[in-house]
């Protein structure tokens, strides 16, 4: 018999893990028509072959509504950890190249949003921002910058100092190749790994703060609207209304917890021979 | 070609009182061999990180001709050669790459070194302090260097490897007429191999 290959192993989970999300997002956005249609004739059914995430009160399959939140969720977490990830490699770069003062004073910043409540932060943000779609993702983008910029601040600050850089300058290399050659070899794993590891929180958040009613609209398929609104059917006994697309949010959410922490392992240079 | 350094003061950031150099003159010309000895913790290797650029004083100057030292552009005539290889080679770069970064060294400083072939498509990690140590210094053996700069750097190698690098840095010292800072606890090491032996006080 062959011997596990770790590495190929991973690959192939990683694969199907993102073919997995991929699906989600692209059927969710075909099934958005669905999702909104209303049939009084098959309202509040228990879930069935037909119907297999149930139906609810104005007969709108839940299966499709549940598809278009994620999906909805999914494309909102990817903008906001795109954005928050670019704050934190902007922002954690300039804290280690800009000298001492510019880093007092980031540094400052980024331990006064880490004060802050988290859920607290993204309701005051997306509340000043007009709520809905712009209010979500102002919300969690500018929040979830600060852990990420602080791991890159640390790093640069790191690389600046490798003697390994310091001797390559020594020897005529220029800034550019010692960026290219030595910096982003090192800096990208990270990064990348920042990156898919804030996609779980950006789309928690965003889901929280839906339910809580202060992010996106609720004639909008989101999770969060979903969940808040079966809240009031759930002492009727229609426990599918919440069932289904909480489980499925946890299913998305931890998928990509697991894609971030198999990616970190596969780019970490002490664990990728494993 | 002579390297000076004028009245010397250091210290570092976090201990301001401590002065680890203090006024401390040195010149080297080319051709000699100057030994460097202290006891551990006096600035041997501060000293040389100073000649090579890697700090500057905060009081004093390293001269290299009669010119600042951070005024050369491009190579740096004076290279270092550190105590610990491998944190002198970027970890995940192939050694090959690594000793090319700065233009290609010349064919027979790899036969001499003792590098093989098959060493170059490895990483820092698949190698030993001592075949690290050889690529570091085909490295700093760059055409343009005129002084060398050596912290301890046999201090981790066997007796055999080791007088087998000094031979190939007095023959190659010779040949290009390079002036050479040697610092060792080893005393039979230094008698042996400098013109001069100087003590940090």
């Amino acid at each position: 018999m062959k011997p596990q290959n770790q590495r190929r192993n991973t690959i192939l989970f990683l694969i199907v893990t993102a073919g997995v999300l991929i699906l989600i997002t692209a059927a969710g956005m075909l099934l958005k028509d669905q999702a909104v249609q209303t049939n009084f004739a098959r309202k509040n059914l228990a879930p069935s072959r037909e119907f297999l995430f149930g139906t609810d009160w104005m007969g709108r399959d839940m299966f499709a509504r549940t598809l278009a939140g994620l999906s909805l969720s999914i494309r909102i977490g990817l903008l906001t950890a795109a954005v928050s990830a670019l704050i934190a490699l902007i922002l954690g770069t300039a804290c280690a190249v800009l000298g001492r003062a510019a880093d007092a004073v980031i540094s400052w910043w980024i331990d006064l949003m880490m004060g802050i409540p988290h859920i607290l932060l993204v309701m005051l943000i997306s509340i000043a921002c007009g709520r809905g779609f712009t209010g979500v993702v102002a919300g969690v983008a500018l929040s979830h910058w600060t852990s990420l910029a602080r791991v890159i601040r640390g790093e640069v600050l790191q690389l600046r100092e490798a003697p390994y850089i310091l001797t390559a300058s020594k020897l005529g290399v220029s800034k550019m190749q010692i960026v290219k050659n030595h910096m982003i070899p090192h800096l990208l794993p990270q990064f990348v790994t920042g990156l898919i590891l804030l996609f779980p929180h950006a789309i928690l958040h965003e889901s929280s703060i839906t339910f809580l009613g202060f992010g996106l609209s609720s004639e909008q398929p989101a999770i969060g609207v979903i969940l808040s609104e079966s809240m009031r059917y759930l002492t009727t006994g229609r426990w599918w209304l919440a069932l289904f697309p909480g489980l499925s949010l946890v299913c998305v959410v931890m998928l990509f917890a697991l894609l971030g922490e198999r990616v970190a392992k596969l780019l970490n240079p002490a664990s990728a021979h494993e | 070609m002579i390297l000076q350094a004028e009245h010397l003061t250091f210290s570092y950031r976090r201990r301001k009182q401590e002065c680890i150099l203090q006024d401390y003159s040195l010149s080297i010309t080319s051709g000699e061999r100057v030994g460097l000895r202290a006891p551990s913790g006096r600035g041997k290797t501060t000293l040389c990180r100073l000649l090579a650029g890697y700090e500057k004083p905060q009081q004093g100057k390293v001269l290299l001709n009669g010119k600042a030292l951070s005024s050369f552009r491009g190579v740096c005539p004076v290279q270092m050669v550190w105590q610990h290889p491998e944190t002198v080679v970027d970890p995940l770069l192939q050694l090959g790459v690594t000793l090319n970064e700065a233009g290609k060294p010349e064919e027979r400083l790899l036969k001499e070194l003792h590098i093989e072939e098959g060493w170059l498509k490895r990483y820092p990690s698949e190698l030993s302090g001592g075949e690290l140590q050889r690529f570091c210094l085909a490295r700093a053996l760059h055409p343009d260097t005129r002084f060398l700069l050596c912290d301890e750097i046999t201090a981790m190698l066997d007796l055999v490897t080791q007088a087998q690098i000094w031979n190939f840095l007095l023959e190659e010292g010779k040949q290009r007429d390079l002036g050479m800072l040697i610092v060792s606890h080893d005393d039979a090491l230094l008698q042996k191999v400098c013109t001069r032996i100087e003590t940090l006080p």
